[in-house]
């Protein structure tokens, strides 16, 4: 992380946004303890690296597919805590009126088409909506997120030949945080990397450190503008670690102690903090952006608490655009 | 009117499509430059471009997740399966994705791509391209499932199909292809949920779909032999249902033989006979009767596959059944 060259405001851009995430997910393994939380939980604690330097590398108006793991994501991109917060609560006022929760947060208008909850989906819907921007003539980025796990379904090798042989706007964005709930990638993948695929497809695929948002930005801008130019698809690695299970109440004990010590000495907010520091920014400043920041998450998880749960009458409706009532009842 | 081919027929609804909105593409196996195995969307690349007729590599899940987020993104994707019974490696982005896209998100987003698949028995092509799949899709709510019969039908419903905004899985019935019939000229849509009375009866009502369409009506003229008086409903969509045309016509004849081509077991006509009795059992002088194929898997030898779906003397052994005669 050598770097003068960004300004305050972009690494406390960078820092609030991993926090935010942070504080967030933190927020939420406190809910699900008290039991006050439906369903499954998948937190991105540990790779909230990842998020705000791939994020910040996007336009507005470029679009994102997220993963079952993809709270973290969906915050760097640019979504409202509170309305995340009240979806993850099942309420009426989340971003999908509490019809999808934690695995299909959705907001269209930031460019955000959805977690997914199968591990994969997510990959060829960012590159149709790259064929989208392609059709229309329109040069928005997509950037497809999936995780190390996900690089082992058959739609990652048919979406990335084919955006690779049609050169489409898309930006392939691996967290690879080693495992597939309880399945390390080496034991069953014969690659050292997942990037160096790229080879296979003819295009640029590089493999950086995750838990440093400034080197994942760095890395994805130059796949976005590579993308953007129109010569089409990047693969972009980014290792990083899953500090908790795969999901809350998962006691990840298929992993080694020493493994996970050593990583927690790589904690990207704990790192970037400290380099905030380094680059002469007071401690009151920090300090100050945490209060504000844990503030937020304050006030998300009240107006998550305060919203009403869905009217039972909505059970019907949103099923289809036209003829809803019809399709529903037959 | 004209006379052209139920393949002809389904082209021109989709190239007036193709005319009328620039958003609409076609996308699948062997639809470019060959222009489709059967000629369905022959001359559309050089006309509309390499961008808009697209060919893609055989592969089918990751060219139908592609399909979902085009049509998230505005595009109105007609995506191509050159068999359904390739639905087997491509069915999550139908079931899981384009189906469930606009309800998990809060009524954010449609899915509006249409996933065009010949299907059908009776082309001796045995065991993995040979299914009639329509209850695959008519089970997974957020999709739309048509089979066309006729050409003045398959040409409206694939115009309707294109313009709606939900995902539809339009069925079409190899062996209905080459059928040339009189359509009418210009352009024309029949609105999805619509079913058509095929031939009008008192005695009887026989409700199907696809190419059993033609089969029921040649068993009615057979049953008219014998006075018989046969009405032949084809409900042309599954999902949306015509519920209102099958309690009407049910109500004049009072007696049901449901016929369709896929096998028996959770087909189609199970759902239909349920709903059919739960709610119309006073109207009912019988019990409804299911004419199907047979559980076994599509067969090759001519002699096994014919014995394993149904046939116009299947259809008017069940009519005679149900009536007693």
């Amino acid at each position: 992380m050598e770097n003068k060259k960004y300004s305050k405001e972009m690494l406390f851009d960078f820092y609030q946004t991993m926090i935010r995430i942070r504080y967030f997910e933190l927020k939420l393994t406190e809910y699900f303890t008290k039991g006050m939380l439906y369903g499954n939980i998948h937190t991105s604690i540990g790779q909230e690296a990842v998020a705000a330097g791939a994020n910040k590398a996007l336009e507005k108006t470029d679009f994102i597919t997220a993963t079952h793991r993809g709270h973290g994501q969906i915050i760097a991109k640019g979504a409202d805590t509170k309305i995340m917060m009240a979806e993850l609560f099942g309420k009426s006022t989340g971003y999908c009126k509490g019809k999808g929760g934690s695995m299909h947060v959705a907001d269209v208008s930031l460019g955000i088409l959805g977690a997914n909850g199968i591990v994969g989906a997510g990959i060829p819907i960012a590159v149709g909506s790259a064929l989208a921007s392609k059709i229309k003539g329109t040069n928005e980025v997509s950037m497809a997120i999936f995780g190390d796990a996900a690089s082992n379904q058959g739609v990652f090798h048919e979406a990335v030949n084919m955006s690779a042989a049609w050169k489409l706007p898309v930006v392939f964005l691996c967290e690879n945080n080693s495992y597939g709930v309880s399945v390390n990638i080496h034991t069953v993948t014969n690659t050292d990397t997942i990037a160096e695929r790229a080879k296979a497809y003819n295009i640029p695929g590089v493999t950086v450190d995750g838990n440093d948002p400034i080197a994942v930005y760095e890395e994805v801008k130059k796949a976005v503008e590579y993308a953007r130019k129109g010569n089409g698809p990047s693969i972009v690695e980014c290792m990083t670690w899953r500090v908790r299970g795969h999901y809350e109440g998962d006691r990840a004990l298929y992993r080694s102690k020493e493994v996970e010590e050593g990583w927690s000495k790589k904690d990207p907010i704990d790192n970037f903090r400290n380099h905030l520091l380094k680059e002469g920014i007071e401690e009151h400043e920090i300090v100050s952006i945490e209060e504000i920041t844990k503030k937020e998450i304050d006030d998300a998880i009240q107006f998550a608490l305060d919203s009403p749960l869905p009217d039972y009458s909505e059970v019907t409706t949103d099923v289809y655009s036209d003829d809803n009532g019809r399709c529903v009842a037959r | 009117m004209k006379k052209i081919t139920v393949s002809k027929a389904i082209s021109e609804g989709l190239h007036e499509e193709m005319l009328r909105d620039e958003n609409v593409i076609i996308l699948g196996e062997d639809v470019g430059e060959m222009g489709n195995v059967f000629a369905i969307t022959q001359g559309f690349q050089e006309e509309f471009g390499a961008h808009r007729v697209i060919d893609t590599p055989i592969s089918e899940a990751g060219f139908l997740g592609m399909s979902v987020g085009a049509a998230m993104r505005g595009i109105r994707p007609v995506v191509e399966l050159m068999y359904v019974d390739f639905i087997g490696v491509s069915m999550d982005p139908i079931m899981n994705q384009a189906a469930k896209m606009r309800y998990m998100t809060g009524g954010q987003v449609s899915v509006p791509m249409v996933l065009r698949a010949p299907q059908g028995s009776g082309r001796r092509n045995a065991g993995q391209h040979s299914q009639n799949l329509e209850t695959f899709f008519t089970h997974i709510p957020g999709l739309k499932v048509v089979c066309p019969s006729t050409a003045k039908d398959a040409k409206g419903l694939i115009k309707a199909a294109i313009r709606d905004d939900d995902p539809v899985v339009f069925l079409e019935h190899r062996l209905l292809y080459a059928k040339k019939e009189e359509i009418p000229e210009g352009e024309y849509i029949i609105p999805l949920g619509k079913a058509d009375i095929k031939r009008e009866g008192k005695d009887i009502t026989i409700i199907t779909w696809s190419r059993q369409v033609y089969f029921a009506l040649e068993a009615a003229a057979e049953l008219a032999k014998e006075g018989i008086d046969a009405e032949v409903l084809d409900l042309r969509s599954l999902v949306p249902l015509d519920w209102e045309a099958i309690r009407e016509s049910v109500c004049k004849t009072h007696n049901v033989v449901i016929v369709h081509e896929g096998v028996k077991r959770s087909g189609f006509g199970g759902e239909l006979s349920a709903q059919i009795t739960e709610e119309l059992f006073d109207e009912l002088d019988s019990p409804v009767e299911r004419v199907a194929a047979l559980n076994v898997v599509p067969p090759f030898a001519p002699t096994l596959e014919d014995a394993f779906f149904p046939h116009p003397e299947d259809i008017v052994k069940a009519v005679k059944k149900v009536l007693n005669k």
